[in-house]
């Protein structure tokens, strides 16, 4: 399972770099989009691929026998989740009133503060 | 249970909520924009305070033992950062509420600041690294809706590179951070610590190290990484860059401080002289870039870019020395920016513009208005005795004392240029006669950024301009118990031991507090089932 994720972890990451240097601002929303879950997806992986072993501790034990799923990175990649969605949204209106005010959905007509 | 640590994090917290309660009323929400800020800045003393005494201040969120929940700590830096921040939120409050149009005031200006703040001191204090990543997205989201509030053209545009590129940070830092885990089990920053020692030293270790100074050094605005900066801090209203300018690019720097002394010690001696070097291509270019603008906030914005070099700069040379004239560069720099940026909200109120050229005359009608920024801006060039002096002072010490001849030289060059570009300032703004063209009405009538009359309330602008500059005057005065901190942090920041105890007992490894637990628990149940054996 493990190299199939890392393939399609890399394809993600790949994919999000070439469509954030389109000069499109929508196609650079979606590269935003998909980078945000290869990192997510990326995090999964790193940590350890486990099966139908929930991290739950027997009663009367201290600890969780041993190769149960950890349960951190699936707490941290929710949390991730939730940022990535709250900043996409942030974004995806950002672009609409970018698009409202400079009449164009193109990076190289927005050069007006570089110079 | 030490509440300073969790206060500083947690009143800006509350000051936004209570802000957001009181959404329609414009009063309540502006006097909690002072008194939250008051508090904020009490709490932040008297966690200096702690700090001072006892070195290290710890808090473990939910009383979770320290590998497995989040952990609040505040080192001196931590502490010192804290303070600058409370600082500068505090004049920021009061000079908001004369510069802030109805318009922006309207749609959450003062709780968008409140959670900013929140989120730069709680990236401070967290001695969590997934925790710092979550910091590090509240104070971004917070800096994003400030940065576009308004909606003009110019801010969308900035807001686009700027939004953009920080995101792409802070995948990177994610990336990193998932990564890390993968490798050594642990998001705790002292456990981090500790387990990179015993790892395994594979080029993993270099990669992620390299990771982090991408991720970090786009925040910080490094060179090559800094160009989002110079294109967005110019474009929302005048209180929001100079918040910006305090504070955003720091936490960025403080980051850096904090994971390549913590965790990536081993790694510095062959990631040292690339961040040697970026730090004086930082230092070079941005300053290069300012002397070319006729912008006001342009200029001072590359001057941000320019000044993070020496920060840098006082983390690549690694001595205890050297981090605490880093540490001290980013202390006067927080203030002395804040300030340069503030004095140009006044001039634009006064004079209609950002543009250096339709300027002028400022002397001779404000002239406390120019002692205030001939001291900042001075302060900023380093002249003696004002505090950017000594911050660079120490930085070229430091760099002589391990023979980095060549950054020490350059640095010095900087200086000098710097002082070209606020001379440039100085003889546009303040000296030569007002332009004639300039279309300035003979009694300045004061604007908010919506365009609407306000009271004449320059005194709230003045107000902070004058105890910021105060305070960059003092620093220089009082240089030397400020440099005994600053030392204070540079010995603690390159012996992490004493952070890693203060974190996790002194013990000092989760296996070992994990094994005794479970021993123990062991014990006793073998002691229950066999009475009284030993």
């Amino acid at each position: 399972m493990e190299p199939l994720m890392a393939v399609a972890i890399g394809l993600l990451y790949a994919t999000a770099i070439f469509m954030m240097l389109r000069r499109s601002i929508v196609k650079l929303v979606i590269g935003l989009m998909l980078l945000s879950n290869a990192a997510n997806l990326l995090i999964f992986t790193t940590a350890g691929m486990t099966r139908g072993a929930p991290p739950l501790i027997p009663e009367g034990m201290m600890q969780p026998p041993s190769g149960v799923a950890d349960p951190l990175p699936q707490a941290v990649v929710l949390t991730a989740i939730v940022i990535a969605f709250g900043v996409l949204a942030f974004a995806v209106v950002l672009i609409r009133r970018a698009y409202e005010v400079v009449k164009a959905d193109d990076l190289d007509k927005m050069k007006d503060t570089d110079t | 249970m030490r509440p300073e640590v969790a206060l500083p994090v947690l009143l800006p917290l509350l000051s936004g909520a209570i802000s957001l309660l009181f959404w329609r009323s414009r009063p309540m929400q502006r006097f909690v924009a002072v008194a939250g800020n008051v508090a904020l800045l009490i709490v932040s003393l008297w966690l200096f305070v702690s700090t001072l005494s006892d070195g290290y201040v710890t808090m473990q969120m939910g009383s979770w033992p320290a590998p497995f929940g989040i952990t609040l700590i505040a080192d001196l830096l931590s502490a010192v950062m804290v303070l600058m921040t409370a600082i500068i939120g505090l004049a920021m409050g009061i000079y908001s509420l004369a510069t802030t149009g109805r318009g922006h005031e309207k749609f959450g200006y003062y709780p968008l600041m409140h959670l900013l703040l929140a989120g730069v001191t709680g990236a401070f204090l967290t001695g969590d690294i997934f925790n710092l990543y979550v910091w590090f997205e509240v104070m971004l989201v917070a800096s994003f809706a400030l940065l576009i509030l308004g909606g003009e053209r110019a801010q969308m545009e900035g807001a686009i590179k700027y939004v953009t590129l920080n995101l792409l940070a802070s995948v990177i830092f994610l990336t990193a951070v998932g990564l890390l885990y993968g490798m050594v089990g642990t998001l705790n920053m002292a456990d981090i610590a500790l387990r990179m020692d015993e790892a395994e030293h594979t080029g993993m270790v270099e990669v992620l190290a390299v990771m982090f100074m991408v991720a970090f050094g786009i925040k910080a605005a490094a060179f090559p990484l800094f160009f989002w900066l110079p294109a967005s801090y110019h474009t929302p209203p005048v209180a929001v860059s100079a918040l910006f300018a305090g504070l955003l690019t720091k936490v960025g720097v403080y980051a850096m401080f904090r994971v390549f002394t913590l965790m990536f010690d081993q790694t510095m001696g062959y990631l040292q002289d690339i961040m040697l070097w970026g730090a004086v291509f930082t230092m070079v270019t941005g300053v290069l870039g300012a002397a070319a603008q006729y912008e006001f906030r342009r200029i001072l914005s590359f001057h941000i870019v320019s000044q993070i070099g020496y920060m840098i700069l006082g983390l690549a040379l690694y001595t205890p020395l050297a981090i605490a004239g880093g540490v001290f560069a980013i202390v006067h720099n927080m203030v002395v920016k804040t300030n340069l940026f503030l004095i140009s909200g006044i001039t634009h109120r006064l004079q209609g513009t950002y543009q250096l050229k339709k300027m002028g005359g400022l002397y001779r009608e404000r002239p406390w208005l120019a002692i205030a920024f001939f001291i900042s801006a001075f302060s900023l060039a380093g002249i003696p005795p004002l505090s950017g002096f000594f911050a660079k002072f120490v930085i070229v010490r430091a760099g002589l004392e391990v023979e980095a001849y060549v950054a020490t030289g350059i640095a010095l060059a900087v200086g000098l240029l710097t002082l070209y570009s606020m001379v440039k300032i100085w003889n546009e703004v303040f000296w030569k006669s007002l332009p004639e063209d300039n279309l300035v009405p003979e009694t300045a009538t004061p604007t908010g950024d919506d365009g609407r009359l306000l009271k004449p309330s320059l005194w709230m602008m003045y107000l902070p301009v004058i105890v910021l500059a105060f305070t960059s005057l003092l620093i220089g005065v009082f240089a030397e118990p400020i440099m005994w901190v600053m030392t204070g942090i540079g010995d603690q920041l390159l012996e992490p031991r004493g952070y890693i105890e203060a974190v996790l007992g002194a013990s000092a490894s989760a296996e070992d507090v994990l094994l005794e637990s479970s021993a123990a628990a062991e014990e006793e149940s073998t002691a229950d089932a066999e009475g009284e054996t030993p």
